[in-house]
């Protein structure tokens, strides 16, 4: 928060991006800069186009039929929906974790070493000690490492997220989008997986999805408060809660809207 | 006070303990008991019917295993008017007719059936999927004319000496164990959650990648009942095969062109000379005794399987 004071290095540039499902406009001219090595926090009620923004990120909606995005998402400077991108690599830049965990009924092991696997980014002798790493960055280590053979779907769903962050983790993304990653979990695990946020912010851009506002004010940098598919307002979280520009914003977090 | 409440507690448990049975009748009455009964005398029948046909075809065909040397049952030689009773050319038909089905069937079904549910876009699947249900309706004798009319030529194209061979019996019975096998594992690629190839799409994964080390992992245990059910269409099958294998009871030279050599198989052999035996004849006898090989051949795959199954459920700490 007193980064923001100070310059910040913009990681993902988003210029009047638009996205379409047909003919349904989902998200209307949006422009956003988000920052390195900070908590980006997208807030907003349901439908109003989070999940599809968060998804224009690393290009997940490519498989929609009929779906459209007009404008640029600069990662780094570069376009992201440049014809010559290749999407596999884009989303090894910019990992993904859902809003269910959703770990594959496979060992804890086999879950993290999955991505060096299919990407070929990590030597044979070396993907034990990935493996292990990335565990323990996603503070789970000492939960599993007795039984990283066993199935990873006989962990609770904490540990199940956390396992889908070391998953994520472990193909070294620059960014990490995650998709309301505590809204299956109980309090407890959710204050580990914000504790968890704000120790991966060191080594990851993070953009969060989450309509809980409290959340958004406990971990993120910079938050967006969207609104039927437009950024009404984006701006340093402490700002933005504390005191909003937009009456639209201002309603929701007093709560008179959402 | 205390003990008062530890008494009264010990004489509820009493009476409770002593009320149990009886209160249990009352409250299910006769209804409940007779469906039990019913539900109990259903179950227990089924068995009984599997248990007797084991017992006659036991006591039908025993003789074949009592009467006739091993040595001879075991020889090259099926000739039953000169009292030859070898068993070995329809063994060895059964399996070269069978193993080639399942050679062609299996990763032919797979693949479809990875096709259809993974790949293909929404129109060709809505017109390939009731293609798929039509070519399980189509009876097997109609196969069997097929390959009769169509095929056979084919196959003498190659080079046979007849195009009645091995090899179009197992192409015929591969096509009749296709749908089973197409079908149940496509039902089982579709029980696979859309958030497991979303979770290996988003970390970089090729399309190919998520199908081949996430869904058909996750689909295994289905994938393997696809499979074995397959098989057992084709290990049972009788007609079509008799109709286009050549039915020449005579071992083939073991080699490449095996396929291409006239077989005959186990159950072509009893559809074919069951109408024309004596009852209570050796060869009537040996008949059966062909009939309970394939059930211990049948028995034997089918415990495999489930052996098989049972092992990958247990592997993967309990999830199907
Ligand atoms: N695959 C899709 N096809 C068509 N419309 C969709 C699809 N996904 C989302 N939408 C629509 O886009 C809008 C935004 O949805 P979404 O991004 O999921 O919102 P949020 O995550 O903020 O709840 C909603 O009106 C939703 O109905
Ligand atoms: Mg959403």
């Amino acid at each position: 928060m007193t980064r923001a004071a100070t310059e910040r290095s913009i990681k993902i540039n988003v210029r009047n991006f638009s996205f379409y499902y047909g003919d349904f406009q989902a998200l209307d001219s949006l422009t956003l800069g988000i920052g390195q090595n900070e908590i980006t926090a997208l807030i907003g009620p349901s439908g109003c186009g989070k999940s599809t923004f968060l998804r224009s990120l690393n290009r997940m909606n490519d498989t929609i039929p009929g779906a459209r995005a007009v404008g640029d998402v600069l990662l780094d400077g570069k376009n992201i929906y440049d014809p010559e991108v290749d999407v596999t690599e884009l989303r090894q830049r910019v990992g993904m974790v859902f809003q269910r965990p959703n770990p594959f009924p496979q060992s804890i092991y086999d879950n993290v070493a999955f991505g060096p696997r299919v990407l070929g980014t990590a030597r044979r002798s070396d993907l034990g000690d990935l493996v292990r790493q990335s565990l323990i960055d996603a503070s789970l280590w000492d939960d599993v490492k007795h039984r990283l053979h066993g199935s990873a779907l006989n962990l609770n769903p904490g540990q199940q997220q956390r396992l889908c962050i070391a998953r994520a983790i472990a193909v070294k993304p620059d960014v990490i989008l995650m998709d309301e990653p505590c809204s299956a979990l109980d309090p407890v695990a959710t204050l580990r997986v914000e504790d968890l946020m704000r120790e991966l912010a060191e080594h990851f851009t993070i953009v969060i999805v989450t309509h809980n506002m409290q959340q958004a004010a406990r971990v993120s940098d910079q938050t967006g408060f969207f609104w039927l598919g437009r950024l009404v307002e984006f701006d340093e979280t402490e700002r933005l809660f504390s005191a909003p520009r937009e009456a639209l914003t201002e309603a929701y977090i007093t709560g008179r809207r959402g | 006070m205390a003990n008062l409440t530890e008494f009264a507690r010990e004489r509820y448990a009493q009476a409770a303990l002593r009320a149990r049975p009886a209160s249990i009748w009352l409250r299910r009455g006769w209804s409940e008991t007779l469906i039990e009964l019913l539900i109990r005398l259903s179950g227990l029948s089924t068995i009984a019917i599997v248990g007797l046909i084991f017992l006659f075809l036991v006591r039908e065909g025993l003789p074949t295993f009592l009467d006739i040397p091993l040595r001879q049952l075991f020889s090259g030689r099926w000739y039953p008017i000169e009292g030859l009773y070898g068993l070995w050319p329809l063994l060895v038909g059964s399996l070269v007719v069978t193993a080639g089905a399942i050679i062609i069937a299996v990763p032919l079904g797979l693949t479809t059936a990875i096709y259809l549910g993974e790949i293909a876009p929404p129109w060709q699947r809505e017109i390939l999927k009731p293609l798929v249900e039509v070519l399980a309706g189509i009876p097997s004798i109609v196969l069997g004319f097929l390959g009769w009319v169509t095929l056979a030529p084919i196959i003498q194209g190659l080079g046979a000496p007849t195009g009645l061979t091995a090899l179009t019996g197992s192409l015929i019975l591969a096509y009749m164990a296709l749908p089973a096998i197409i079908s149940i594992s496509e039902d089982a690629l579709y029980a696979v959650p859309k958030e497991y190839r979303d979770g290996a799409l988003a970390i970089g994964a090729t399309q190919w990648q998520t199908i081949w080390r996430v869904v058909l992992p996750a689909a295994r245990s289905g994938l393997a009942m696809a499979v074995m059910l397959g098989i057992g269409r084709a290990i049972g099958e009788t007609m079509a095969v008799m109709m286009v294998t050549g039915n020449a009871a005579f071992v083939p030279d073991l080699g490449l062109d095996m396929p291409l050599s006239p077989v005959r198989t186990m159950t072509a052999t009893i559809a074919a000379e069951m109408g024309e035996v004596a009852q209570g004849s050796l060869h009537y006898s040996v008949l059966f005794g062909i009939g309970i090989v394939l059930f211990v051949v049948t028995f034997t795959i089918n415990l495999i399987a489930g052996r098989l199954v049972g092992s990958v459920v247990r592997r993967r700490g309990g999830q199907l």
